[in-house]
């Protein structure tokens, strides 16, 4: 049987939705299913869980990337089928997590997973992810495969993550830190209650087709989608077209989203901004936004060095002068912002002082200061 | 096998521990034109720091409005196999446990009608398909739904795939039944994941308890986060353990192995409301002060636990900055029983549902709706009571809406009246 492409609707199924989830639980998480009891990590990535019954099951995490080949899938599937009876499963942060009953069956998972390399060196499943350490960075597509990026995604990750590797597979950190990246604000990934924050930014105003916007374009629709008002219609001759007041502009690009005959990517302008403090969980203080650390970075294709070394930076410098449990937003909350800048040593410039709706907010209405 | 384009750039990234994508990318190229090609647009796109993809077009299966990503090269001229590269988003199972069986079916479909690419998962949660033309649509999605037995997720203007943490599958903490709650929604909605009918997108997001694995509540239009209202279980002998140095606090998280955890600092003085106390042998929550953080549970896995009278807070408007600037979700029903058939949600839903639909412009998302007309309206059209639970702080701005219906004779005043009493 195939889709014939003469009677379309023959033999349709629609709407059936996804398959039932419990089909793929290993048998003992579908017998402990809501009695567990607790939880230990027994070394960067091996976790154990303990059932009420005595159960146990042991999880080990590997970072993935999110971007993979049906070849690395099937590699995952010989090693689920080899070690954890034919079961796996994926982490909301790209992470594989393959799972045994048994203690004796973790060590030869372990030692399999090691072994297991790309042609040119890099590791195919790094154990990691778990505790005081770095998690794997969430992201979004970049360069590969979206249409309105102002940085690579995949790229910058691998980057990021080489020189974070140690700390991916380590746990010294004073609590998890969580890193994700968007390549535009669009923030599909929704990064914006991160850790730390990578943060793809245009700063050129669309340049606009005249010829095309006519044609390509609903004009009302694309005058709307300005959050500032910037876009006005406009006549160039006889075309009927739009103009962009440039300093309105902060550069969000919705615009293009309506209209592909405003594109803004741009070599020069475009680059990134790294976004602190941010987090989603309620433990102890409450879900926080990413705050502006450093308004760009160039783009620095094909390792993005300043990137990397300015991350590794606030990364360091949150180690050694955090306490246990507190997270970078809680660190930087107790120590102030000013001695953030100082300790990390970042510039702190015009851009970080809010100008947008509700700016009066963030600036400083005490005279509690530090020097 | 040399392949077709040189890529001395993306090369750099095959180095380094962490696993490369490009040399993942490389295994399949060497058989699979597509992959060829698109390490060439990534070259290209690396030596000119520009994306090269352009605005998708409309493209689809027959029925639905949602579920396939149209994508085309902007240099076909170079590229050609990636002229179209279409994305299929495929409804994952609820909190993503597999079977190599259905992996490799995946897999076997993907080799053949498409570029052998995937994402595992895409930030929404869905399988991502990555890259094939619009003649393969119709085949790969009658091969998914006849053979695989699966499903597209959303796109568009509709609800997108609703995704959750994996819960009571494997977390202790688990308040609610995140997979059967997500599961059922999914298919309770399968018309407004595939016909696109809102004002824009709409997200659910399920976390079993307060630690929010999935960032419901700074990424979900609704966010379902599981909680309780009754008192933490305390194991005394537990505690007493954790603190002689029996066990490994905070789950060892910290790569410590067992060692003494000081009680006083690292649970009660952390504490957000300090309604913790420790005397050195018996730990005393006073639960009426306690807002459920999780930080004492988490910490103490082995002798703290949620309670048992277990539901959900549901929290309202999360969004990225896209339009008007990020919105966390702000708490629009304090607690909800969430046991099937969901009946008290699903009605709320319908509810929020026909007021944003009725009231929304086009691309507002619910937050910025919420904002627009106020929460007054929101709870009013929910037919919800206000409660302080819904606020930081009472305005402290005196422009109040008052009520005509709430004061006497409501806005009618008589002039003439008025300036019998006053003269003008
Ligand atoms: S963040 Fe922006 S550029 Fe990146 S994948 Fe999402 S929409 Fe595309
Ligand atoms: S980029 Fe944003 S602010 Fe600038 S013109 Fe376009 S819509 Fe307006
Ligand atoms: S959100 Fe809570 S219940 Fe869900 S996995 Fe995380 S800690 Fe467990
Ligand atoms: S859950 Fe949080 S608020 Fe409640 S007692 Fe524990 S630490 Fe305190």
């Amino acid at each position: 049987m195939a889709f014939d492409p003469n009677e379309p609707m023959k033999d349709r199924i629609t709407d059936i939705g996804p398959p039932h989830y419990e089909q793929f639980f290993p048998p003992v998480i579908k017998e402990n299913y809501g009695k567990w009891k607790y939880h230990e990590i027994l070394e960067p990535g091996v976790l154990v869980h303990v059932s009420e019954t005595g159960a146990e099951v042991y999880t080990v995490r590997v970072g993935g990337c999110r971007l993979m080949s049906v070849d690395i899938i099937r590699e995952i599937c010989e090693l689920a089928d080899k070690h954890c009876d034919g079961y796996v499963r994926w982490t909301t942060r790209n992470n594989v997590e393959f799972m045994v009953d048994d203690k004796a069956k973790l060590q030869p998972l372990i030692d399999d997973l090691r072994s297991r390399k790309f042609d040119a060196g890099s590791n195919k499943f790094p154990i990691g992810g778990t505790g005081a350490g770095i998690t794997n960075i969430v992201h979004t597509q970049g360069w590969l495969h979206c249409h309105t990026p102002a940085i690579d995604a995949s790229g910058i990750v691998k980057s990021v993550l080489d020189e974070l590797y140690d700390d991916f597979c380590g746990m010294r950190m004073p609590a998890q830190v969580r890193i994700a990246l968007a390549c535009c604000l669009n923030m599909c990934g929704a990064v914006h209650c991160s850790d730390i924050a990578i943060l793809g930014v245009h700063r050129k105003p669309p340049f606009i087709e005249h010829d095309r916007v006519g044609k390509v374009c609903e004009i009302p629709l694309a005058i709307a989608a300005c959050p500032t008002a910037a876009i006005k219609p406009a006549k160039e001759g006889d075309l009927k077209t739009v103009s962009v007041k440039n300093e309105r502009c902060m550069f969000c690009g919705n615009c293009y989203t309506m209209c592909p005959a405003m594109p803004l990517a741009n070599a020069e302008g475009d680059g990134i901004a790294l976004w602190v403090g941010g987090k989603v969980s309620n433990a102890r203080s409450v879900p926080a936004f990413s705050k502006l650390a450093v308004p760009y970075i160039p783009n620095e294709p094909p390792r993005w060095p300043t990137t990397v070394k300015t991350i590794k930076k606030i990364v360091e410098t949150y180690a050694s002068d955090a306490n246990r449990y507190e997270r970078v937003g809680e660190w930087i909350e107790r120590i102030g912002w000013e001695k953030f800048f100082e300790k990390t040593e970042l510039e702190f410039r015009h851009e970080h002082i809010d100008d947008y709706r509700l700016a009066m907010t963030t600036w400083r209405t005490t005279t509690q200061f530090k020097w | 096998m040399a392949l077709k384009h040189k890529t001395p750039l993306i090369d750099e990234l095959e180095k380094g521990p962490w696993p490369s994508f490009i040399s993942d990318i490389k295994q399949v190229a060497e058989r699979k034109p597509m992959c060829e090609d698109l390490l060439g647009v990534m070259e290209q796109s690396y030596m000119d720091k520009e994306g090269h993809w352009k605005h998708g077009g409309i493209v689809g299966v027959l029925g639905y409005g949602g579920g396939v990503i149209g994508r085309y090269c902007d240099r076909p001229d170079l590229f050609p196999a990636v002229a179209h590269f279409h994305t299929m988003r495929v409804n994952q199972p609820s909190s993503k446990f597999y079977n190599t069986d259905i992996l490799r079916k995946i897999c076997e479909l993907w080799e053949r009608r498409g570029s052998g690419l995937t994402n595992m998962h895409g930030s929404t949660g869905d399988i991502i398909l990555l890259g094939t033309t619009t003649d393969e649509l119709e085949q790969v999605f009658y091969e998914l739904t006849h053979n695989l037995d699966m499903d597209l997720g959303g796109s568009g203007s509709n609800l997108r795939t609703p995704s959750c943490c994996l819960g009571k599958a494997r977390c202790e903490w688990s308040c609610i039944d995140t997979q059967a709650i997500t599961t059922d929604l999914t298919n309770e909605y399968q018309d407004e994941l595939h016909r696109p009918a809102f004002p824009y997108k709409f997200k659910f997001k399920t976390s079993g308890c307060p630690n929010d694995c999935v960032a419901a509540i700074a990424r979900a239009d609704c966010s379902i986060i599981g909680t309780w209202r009754d008192d933490i279980r305390i194991d005394q002998e537990a505690v007493r353990a954790y603190a002689a140095g029996e066990f490994a606090p905070n789950g060892n998280a910290h790569g410590t192995g067992p060692s003494a955890l000081d009680v006083q600092k690292e649970v009660c003085d952390l504490c957000p409301t300090r309604c913790i106390d420790w005397d050195g042998k018996n730990l005393k929550i006073w639960d009426e002060n306690c807002t459920r953080c999780m930080h004492c549970i988490n910490v103490m896995p082995r002798a703290l636990r949620p309670g048992t009278d277990t539901g959900a807070t549901i929290l309202c408007g999360a969004k990225a900055p896209i339009l008007e600037g990020a919105q966390l979700s702000s708490v629009i029903i304090p607690f909800i029983k969430m046991e099937p058939p969901y009946e008290e949600f699903k009605d709320f839903v319908d509810k929020m549902w026909d007021w944003w639909m009725e009231n929304g412009k086009n691309r507002e998302r619910l937050g910025e709706q919420i904002q627009r007309l106020g929460l007054r309206e929101f709870l009013k059209a929910l037919e919800l009571e206000p409660d302080p639970r819904m606020i930081n702080t009472p305005r402290y701005n005196p422009y109040i809406f008052y009520d005509p219906a709430d004061v006497p004779g409501g806005w009618e005043i008589d002039g003439v009246a008025f300036r019998k009493r006053h003269q003008a």
